[in-house]
């Protein structure tokens, strides 16, 4: 169980917080606020993200959805401008008072705007995770490889080429890659940041599809610019505007004329953004 | 549309023959270069070559290096330049790592960077009087070949991080955020993405070592190199000479030294230069030919 593999520390929640939290609950997180320097990213959000769920977050540029994600994953080791307060419960722990980040950005993949392969070859690519995380035996090294590719999609586009390097895969095929590399870890969550800003609408697609055969085995997040995407996938989403949390519903009720919020409305219905 | 159109007005014409003027300013200037590159290499060939014999590499000097060989300042120059990059190499990559990838931008970080540029300005004959002091009387290595390699390493120290640290930091950001992404450490992240990309600087690093290492004369005369000795050494703490510093003496402080022997001397030190740094260049050439992203 994760509550293990974050070493010691009690899983039950230390403070006062009253509010019993879903049953299946995999991120709780309350009050977010996060600064660079004195520059606020992120203003007192409280949202929480179901097991095998995809939850979308959806909103314009500089709303803080990316500040978010990187929360998540603890980023603000490497950040030393970055500033996070607030709680963020994974699995019932709070992350932050985790020491062993390295175990927790394992549990944790994440997908970037832009496809990052990495100057190895595909193969490396993929197995690198596993192998910082102690694989050394070449044929489940192989086992891995070749299972996270064809769950990306793309094992059938390399499969005779794997010794190439994945920095010069065209940019679908490298996002793919990157989610196979992401999916090497054999993440409980799954964090994608506009994945499809590089990528072919044919590609896109073969990625939502991807998506969805996912999230039976692992919950995801998926930032995105577009709104449809949102709702061809997310079963729950969240709008973010101007560093806040403005809304959370059900995707459908809120595409369907239940979004209380003005903004959201307008943000949904391409008004802006 | 017609063709007067085309025709340069006369602002437009003397905008044109001044382009045409500095075009030819600027290449004859830069051809003005070849010029000391060509004249200093062809004096060396035409008056040191003949005397560049098998011979005079493998004899030993004789009468002050008046007559005989180099065989012993050839030797020499080949221990102190490869104890200067021993030396320089893993410090000056250990210390652009720090600076590249771990370093915080605050006043220690600061203070580090002005010093590197500081200890890149101070003139050899300083670096020289440092080496005494502290490496052949404070660490008590007497005059040896480990005094005058660790006083060229600490010349050649400033290059070694520069050229390092800038090619690591030509390393993209997103492939850091990847690997940390991924549960890498700091170190792993280095080790795996990092250093592996940096080959070139580090390649630069080395050939300026090489080339300071063994045309300085200064930094090794007080440190280790001698005027005349008939031994090859044995271990870092004898003395040796060298080429360099054979170059002065034989040019300025031997008398009745043959006309051709300087000049021989010469050409072999820009020889040494030369081969070695074309290794390094073949290879640095070769990891850049090779686009990875």
């Amino acid at each position: 169980m994760v509550d293990t593999q974050l070493e010691s520390a009690a899983s039950n929640d230390p403070g006062g917080n009253t509010a019993a939290p879903h049953p299946d609950t995999l991120l709780d997180v309350r009050n977010l606020t996060i600064h660079y320097g004195d520059k606020p990213a992120l203003k007192n959000v409280t949202l929480d993200v179901r097991r095998n769920e995809i939850f979308g977050i959806i909103g314009p540029a500089n709303a803080g959805k990316t500040s978010f994600l990187r929360s998540l994953n603890r980023m603000d080791e490497f950040v030393h401008t970055m500033n996070v307060d607030g709680e963020i419960l994974f699995a019932g722990r709070d992350l932050s008072t985790v020491r062993n980040l390295y175990a927790l950005r394992r549990m944790i993949g994440v997908v970037f705007p832009l496809p990052v392969g990495l100057p190895l070859s595909i193969y490396d690519n993929v197995a690198l995770a596993p192998r910082l995380s102690g694989v050394k035996d070449k044929a489940e090294l192989d086992v891995i490889v070749e299972r996270c590719l064809t769950r990306a999609a793309l094992w059938d586009e390399v499969k005779d080429r794997l010794k190439n390097l994945g920095s010069l895969l065209s940019g679908g095929q490298q996002q793919r890659l990157t989610i196979a590399r992401a999916l090497s870890q054999d993440p409980q969550l799954l964090l994608l940041d506009e994945f499809s800003i590089a990528v072919d609408p044919v590609t896109t697609m073969r990625i939502e599809e991807v998506l969805k055969e996912l999230k039976k085995e692992m919950t995801i997040i998926l930032v995105t610019n577009l709104v449809q995407q949102a709702r061809r996938l997310a079963k729950r989403t969240a709008f973010f505007l101007g560093s806040e949390c403005v809304e959370i519903g059900e995707t459908e009720h809120l595409f369907t004329g239940g979004a209380k919020n003005q903004s959201t409305i307008d943000y949904l219905e391409g008004r802006f953004g | 549309m017609t063709a007067t159109q085309f025709q340069p007005s006369a602002m437009e014409g003397r905008a044109m023959s001044t382009q045409r003027l500095l075009r030819m300013g600027f290449l004859a200037v830069t051809l003005l270069l070849l010029i000391p590159t060509f004249l200093i290499l062809g004096v060396l060939i035409f008056e040191g070559g003949p005397g560049l014999t098998w011979e005079f590499l493998t004899a030993k000097p004789r009468d002050n290096g008046a007559s005989g060989g180099i065989a012993t300042a050839l030797v020499g120059t080949i221990w102190l330049t490869t104890t200067a990059l021993v030396l320089a190499l893993p410090l000056g990559v250990a210390a652009a790592i720090y600076l590249s990838e771990y370093a915080r931008d605050n006043w220690l970080t600061r203070t580090i960077n002005i010093a590197i540029v500081n200890l890149a300005g101070v003139p050899s004959i300083v670096h020289a009087l440092f080496g005494v002091g502290a490496f052949v009387y404070f660490m008590q290595f007497g005059k040896s070949i480990l005094a005058a390699g660790a006083t060229l390493a600490v010349m050649t120290l400033p290059v070694v991080i520069v050229s390092t640290r800038e090619s690591m930091q030509a390393v993209p950001q997103a492939f850091r955020d990847a690997c940390w992404n991924m549960g890498a450490t700091r170190w792993q992240t280095i080790w795996r993405i990092v250093l592996p990309n940096s080959g070139s600087g580090i390649l630069t690093g080395l050939i300026l070592v090489v080339c300071r290492a063994v045309g300085e004369t200064a930094p090794i005369m007080f440190t280790g190199a001698v005027f005349l000795r008939q031994l090859y050494p044995d271990s870092v703490f004898d003395k040796c000479m060298a080429l360099s510093l054979h170059l002065f003496n034989v040019s300025t402080q031997v008398k009745d030294v043959p006309a051709h022997i300087p000049f021989s001397v010469a050409l072999l030190l820009v020889l040494v230069v030369l081969s070695m740094n074309s290794v390094a260049i073949y290879f640095r050439m070769k990891l850049r030919g090779t686009k990875k992203w």
